[in-house]
């Protein structure tokens, strides 16, 4: 492990810019664990102050200082990815494994259910989730919804990787020995897909990330718990930017446009670390 | 080509199984929804203005005749199939008393408009330049545009959008940026019109292509990069073939296959930017209603949009998939 994030640090510069950009949004999110005041709060500081010595980012209408603020908001913004894309990876991991080893009507039903998931525009059903359950809709809620919706295109990796690995002899070998279906899936076939589910987090975040900012600005999420989404959502409530109180939009998008780069510059890079022939091609072995 | 009925019918029987689980889960959010939709539109028609108690219950017993919320579970089930078949959602709330599939037909037009025309933009651009980028790996220029798809690329729509509003909006005023067309114009096949459409359309359609380029182009890029490296490839270079023929020929051709089954499967995902875009840009297509229609508690349209973005969806991918065989020979017409 650590001699692959060696080789990582030493020759991919996509790595080490993803590296730096992920490590300062989780510094920032780190930090509002030691905020000074209550960060959720409203009108604890003076509203509308531009950046300055004492508030860092400037301050909102709403009397929150933004720096303290975004930390907090990236912190649930990330805390939000984090739980889609566990809780989707469980399933696409099971479905792409299960569909790949059993093959057949099993292999058959769960691929036409992917495919029907990968189509299907969900931003459109998410709304109509939210139209329904506006009064209860929470962000755990709202997130494993979303992991329900967003395992497909994984699972179909996934059971690509498991395709091949059924021909391969060990697999042979463990049937005859006697073990059970989920024991090899479990024990032989997991550890040669999960390289790929590290790199598909990465991306699965940035898309569940994407969809809850697109519709926290939409207000149609739990506007009350800070979210990067959610900042945005209230600049555009207050008119900031008519307004000139820029740094209230600026910086949250800033922000989320880091978390943006960096995921995916990480999941690019591990993506090709793979692949062994670019990964090879990169440390100027061949071509 | 004997294959193709084969090709047609699974693709068919996939489009109808898409379909149906997509009406399906709207219906099922719809009736596991803990508010009653009957009681909140008359929450929110009796917000403009007092109304007699019987005029309520009456409008009651009528509401839910028209969501088709009569009867046991399943006489619901079927009554919300055949409206869906018949394009029927009952009439709008927030547009009383106009039909919901007349304020969708409106509509659709504007969001396929914008979509098909920035879709086909952005996929062949970003296919052209990954193409040439994947190729001629040492060009500056084609590894600048590489870096600068990488760091635009994962940004959401509304970022960009909301970005484009500023520039064309505040900082060098040169384009509309709200609206679908100019208000005072007379709709239809004129030139006024027309120009005026097209002109709206500029910064919607640039915030969707400039998103959508650098997926395309990234993957375009690494499907040559790998194609190069292939014997066939290196067989034609060595022969002294012209490298324009090569890369016309036989990379990019090789290439194209898998990026066609990107686009039927990213179609899906376009209707995410295209929402929040027409949204920010006051466009009036499916999006801006969709949104609207959730403000105002529209049951009715929210329902009507949501299916009939399933169905329009399903309906491209189908088509692509059928193009699909004439584009690629090699086909797997399983």
């Amino acid at each position: 492990m650590l001699a692959i994030l060696r080789d990582l640090l030493r020759y991919n510069l996509e790595f080490r810019i993803g590296l730096a950009l992920v490590a300062i949004v989780l510094v920032m999110a780190g930090l509002s664990f030691v905020s000074p005041y209550p960060a959720g709060d409203v009108f604890v500081v003076p509203p509308d102050m531009p950046p300055s010595v004492t508030y860092w980012l400037g301050t909102t209408s709403r009397g929150q200082d933004v720096f303290w603020q975004l930390t907090l908001a990236i912190r649930n913004t990330l805390g939000f990815g984090i739980m889609v894309a566990v809780l989707s990876r469980v399933i696409a991991i099971v479905v792409g494994l299960l569909a790949g080893y059993s093959g057949g009507w099993i292999d058959r039903v769960l691929m036409s259910i992917n495919d029907t998931f990968i189509i299907i525009p969900l931003f459109p059903i998410l709304i109509l989730f939210y139209f329904v359950l506006r009064d209860t809709m929470s962000t755990p809620l709202l997130a494993t919804i979303m992991a329900c919706l967003g395992w497909a295109y994984d699972a179909r990796l996934i059971r690509s990787i498991a395709l091949s690995l059924k021909t391969r002899e060990f697999t042979q070998t463990s049937i005859f020995s006697g073990m059970k279906t989920h024991e090899i899936l479990a024990r032989e076939h997991l550890p040669y897909v999960l390289p790929i589910v590290f790199s598909t987090t990465m991306n699965n975040m940035n898309w569940s990330i994407g969809i809850e900012v697109t519709l926290a600005v939409l207000g149609f999420t739990d506007i009350n718990t800070p979210t990067i989404g959610g900042m945005i959502y209230w600049a555009n409530q207050h008119t900031a930017l008519v307004a000139g109180i820029w740094w209230w939009i600026a910086f949250p998008v800033a922000l989320v446009a880091m978390t943006f780069i960096g995921l995916f510059l990480l999941a690019v890079s591990m993506n090709e670390y793979i692949d062994p022939r670019s990964r090879l091609a990169r440390m100027g072995g061949s071509r | 080509m004997s294959a193709y009925p084969a090709y047609l019918a699974k693709r068919l029987a996939q489009f109808v199984m898409v379909v149906f689980i997509g009406v399906n889960l709207a219906f099922v959010i719809t009736h596991a929804s803990p508010i009653d939709p009957v009681e909140q539109s008359i929450a929110v028609v009796t917000s403009f203005g007092s109304t007699a108690p019987e005029a309520i219950a009456a409008m009651r017993s009528s509401l839910q005749e028209l969501y088709g919320l009569k009867g046991t579970l399943a006489e619901q089930y079927l009554t919300f199939w055949s409206r869906v078949v018949r394009g029927d959602f009952g009439p709008s709330l927030s547009a009383f008393p106009t039909p919901v599939s007349a304020l969708i037909g409106r509509a659709l037009p504007w969001t396929a408009g914008l979509l098909i025309v920035s879709t086909l933009i952005t996929w062949v651009l970003g296919n052209l330049l990954g193409g040439l980028a994947g190729y001629y790996q040492r060009n500056r220029t084609l590894k600048l545009m590489g870096v600068v798809a990488m760091g635009v690329h994962p940004i959401p729509y509304y970022i960009v959008a909301l970005l484009l509003l500023i520039v064309f909006g505040f900082l060098w005023p040169v384009l509309p940026i709200t609206g679908g067309s100019a208000m005072n114009l007379q709709q239809g096949w004129n030139w006024a019109f027309i120009s005026s459409v097209v002109l709206h359309s500029i910064l919607p359609a640039l915030s969707l292509i400039l998103i959508g380029l650098g997926s395309w182009f990234l993957g375009m890029r690494s499907l040559v990069s790998n194609i190069v490296t292939e014997d066939y490839v290196v067989y034609a270079e060595t022969a002294g073939l012209d490298s324009r023929r090569v890369l016309g020929s036989y990379v990019m051709r090789n290439a194209l296959a898998p990026q066609v089954t990107g686009l039927a499967m990213s179609l899906g995902g376009i209707f995410n930017g295209a929402v929040i875009t027409e949204k920010v840009f006051g466009y009036p297509g499916v999006g801006t209603l969709l949104v609207d229609a959730v403000y105002a508690g529209d049951y009715g349209l929210v329902l009507g949009v949501t299916t009939v973005s399933i169905i329009a969806v399903s309906v491209g991918v189908l088509v692509i998939d059928l193009l699909y065989p004439l584009i690629d020979p090699r086909v797997e017409l399983r």
